[in-house]
């Protein structure tokens, strides 16, 4: 996470004053001043995506276009995608890895010409992300990096009339473009990018605009009745999906197979600086896993708690076993859920666990995740 | 938003008063800075609570936050709906989401609240 207490003053997205207008709750986040709810409250809107559609601005992820014969062998030196088999128009999740195979950031990439790709960044990481990257492209003449995320608005419509809402408005033309895949199209009048990938478990888009119609296509998909979504409901739904936060339960501490994202950790390109290490990592057992666990007693797991092995009656806790990295109370669920990390002989579907909330020893079960999947 | 019946902590709690008896709960700003109240965790009847010390936790979808009783005594009782449906300390701060009742030792404790204009005006 990039340090909040920066002098430098919050940057806004294009939809900064909507936002406002419709009386947001503003944070700081990643260095943007972002809604994090809007008055009817983090459980209206994590309802309001699973029973119909939620609207998200999330213009404060980096987005950078690489473009050139050199782009595809350019982008799989520093994240772990087989870009050669990333065909035009589809997207890949992906780990952007230093050389010991820890993970800088993930990241989406989606191939959107022959010799052009986009990549995805988180808002949070952006600066770290443009250090790690900046040094690479020096002399390299054979694609030109461009940083679109100024230029553009990112909206995420998601929920079960997210695609019926963007078909209304592009006459039928977004529900051609299937899951993990991009294209282009016209919503609501104005040449849009459709990417149809989220961050909730639910179908939709994240759609790509330039700047200044964002607030109008906002104000459009509002009207449409998609319910406007913060930072807080965006957090509990990625959770509930089972999807992880870089900085909760990644970082350049953790790599890709703990974290059991293995199968999006590429490393046969000979090119990759994470190649090597990832390879490696690979073929061991790791340590520890990232899991998913419910709360069975009374409490809510936050980021940071302590895991811990129950003692012989059960709940008297003995050993600390592991962390939660990402922790809240699901509307979904109707209880406690989180992630983290544990010893690897803890990490099986069923082991319960107790989780340290402040000195009071509360039960807890690990699970498979994701903890909600769409029907 | 803030009744006059009431008195109110700096930790943004109020107390009423009934008897010896002070009932005790968050104010409509406490609740509205949490969000959703989706867990609180309250103390045992019968122990005591210390004027302005920490007696229980809320938490939010987002956050916790330390409860900090107003009123120092014996807890003689706990919202047990409180801790069953925390939505009610957001839907009727002053009424059905109270959270617990302290039998008061020492009147002068109530010398240290804020009555309901003092109290509004350190929000402003």
């Amino acid at each position: 996470m990039s340090d909040e207490s920066q002098d430098s003053p919050l940057k806004k997205t294009a939809l900064h004053s909507t936002h406002v207008e419709s009386n947001a709750k503003m944070v700081p986040f990643g260095g943007w001043d972002m809604p994090v709810q809007y008055p009817s409250g983090i459980i209206a809107e994590v309802n309001g995506v699973r029973n119909s559609a939620g609207i998200f601005d999330v213009s404060h992820m980096g987005r950078l276009e690489f473009e050139g014969a050199g782009a595809e062998s350019f982008l799989g030196s520093i994240i772990s995608a087989n870009l050669p088999a990333l065909k035009i128009g589809r997207g890949k999740y992906n780990f952007i890895c230093n050389a010991d195979g820890g993970i800088i950031d993930d990241a989406m990439v989606y191939r959107i010409g022959a010799q052009k790709f986009l990549l995805v960044i988180n808002a949070g990481n952006a600066d770290v992300d443009m250090e790690w990257i900046n040094p690479l492209v020096v002399g390299r003449t054979d694609f030109t990096m461009k940083v679109t995320t100024n230029d553009t608005a990112m909206i995420a419509i998601q929920g079960p009339s997210a695609v019926e809402i963007v078909d209304s408005l592009s006459d039928g033309e977004a529900s051609k473009i299937r899951r993990f895949r991009i294209g282009s199209s016209t919503v609501d009048g104005i040449p849009v990018s459709l990417a149809r990938t989220g961050y909730t478990g639910e179908d939709g888009f994240e759609i790509i605009i330039q700047a200044g119609h964002g607030a109008k296509l906002w104000k459009t998909l509002l009207a449409c009745g998609a319910v406007e979504c913060g930072l807080g409901s965006r957090d509990v739904l990625r959770l509930e999906a089972g999807l992880p936060l870089h900085g909760h339960d990644l970082s350049t501490g953790t790599n890709p197979f703990e974290a059991g994202f293995g199968r999006f950790a590429y490393f046969d390109d000979p090119n990759c600086i994470a190649g090597k290490a990832l390879k490696q990592l690979a073929e061991i057992e790791p340590a520890r896993s990232l899991v998913g666990f419910i709360m069975t007693g009374r409490g809510i797991p936050r980021t940071g708690l302590n895991i811990l092995e129950p003692g012989a009656n059960g709940v008297e806790a003995t050993n600390v076993i592991g962390t939660v990295t990402s922790g809240t109370h699901s509307p979904t669920v109707d209880g406690g859920i989180g992630m983290g990390y544990v010893e690897r002989k803890y990490s099986e579907t069923g082991t319960k666990i107790i989780i340290d909330v402040r000195g009071r020893p509360v039960e807890a079960e690990v699970v498979d995740t994701p903890f909600y999947e769409r029907s | 938003m803030y009744p006059d019946d009431l008195k109110y902590s700096k930790e943004h709690e109020w107390v009423r008063m009934s008897g010896d008896i002070a009932e005790i709960g968050v104010t409509v700003f406490a609740q509205e800075s949490l969000g959703d109240v989706v867990f609180v965790d309250l103390p045992e009847v019968g122990t005591n609570v210390e004027q302005f010390a920490k007696f229980g936790e809320i938490e939010s979808v987002k956050a916790v936050s330390d409860l900090f009783s107003p009123i120092g005594g014996k807890i003689t009782e706990v919202n047990s709906a409180a801790a069953d449906t925390p939505e009610v300390v957001n839907e009727d701060p002053y009424g059905s989401g109270w959270l617990i009742k302290v039998e008061l030792n020492d009147t002068a404790q109530l010398d240290e609240l804020m009555d309901a204009a003092t109290y509004q005006a350190t929000l402003e």
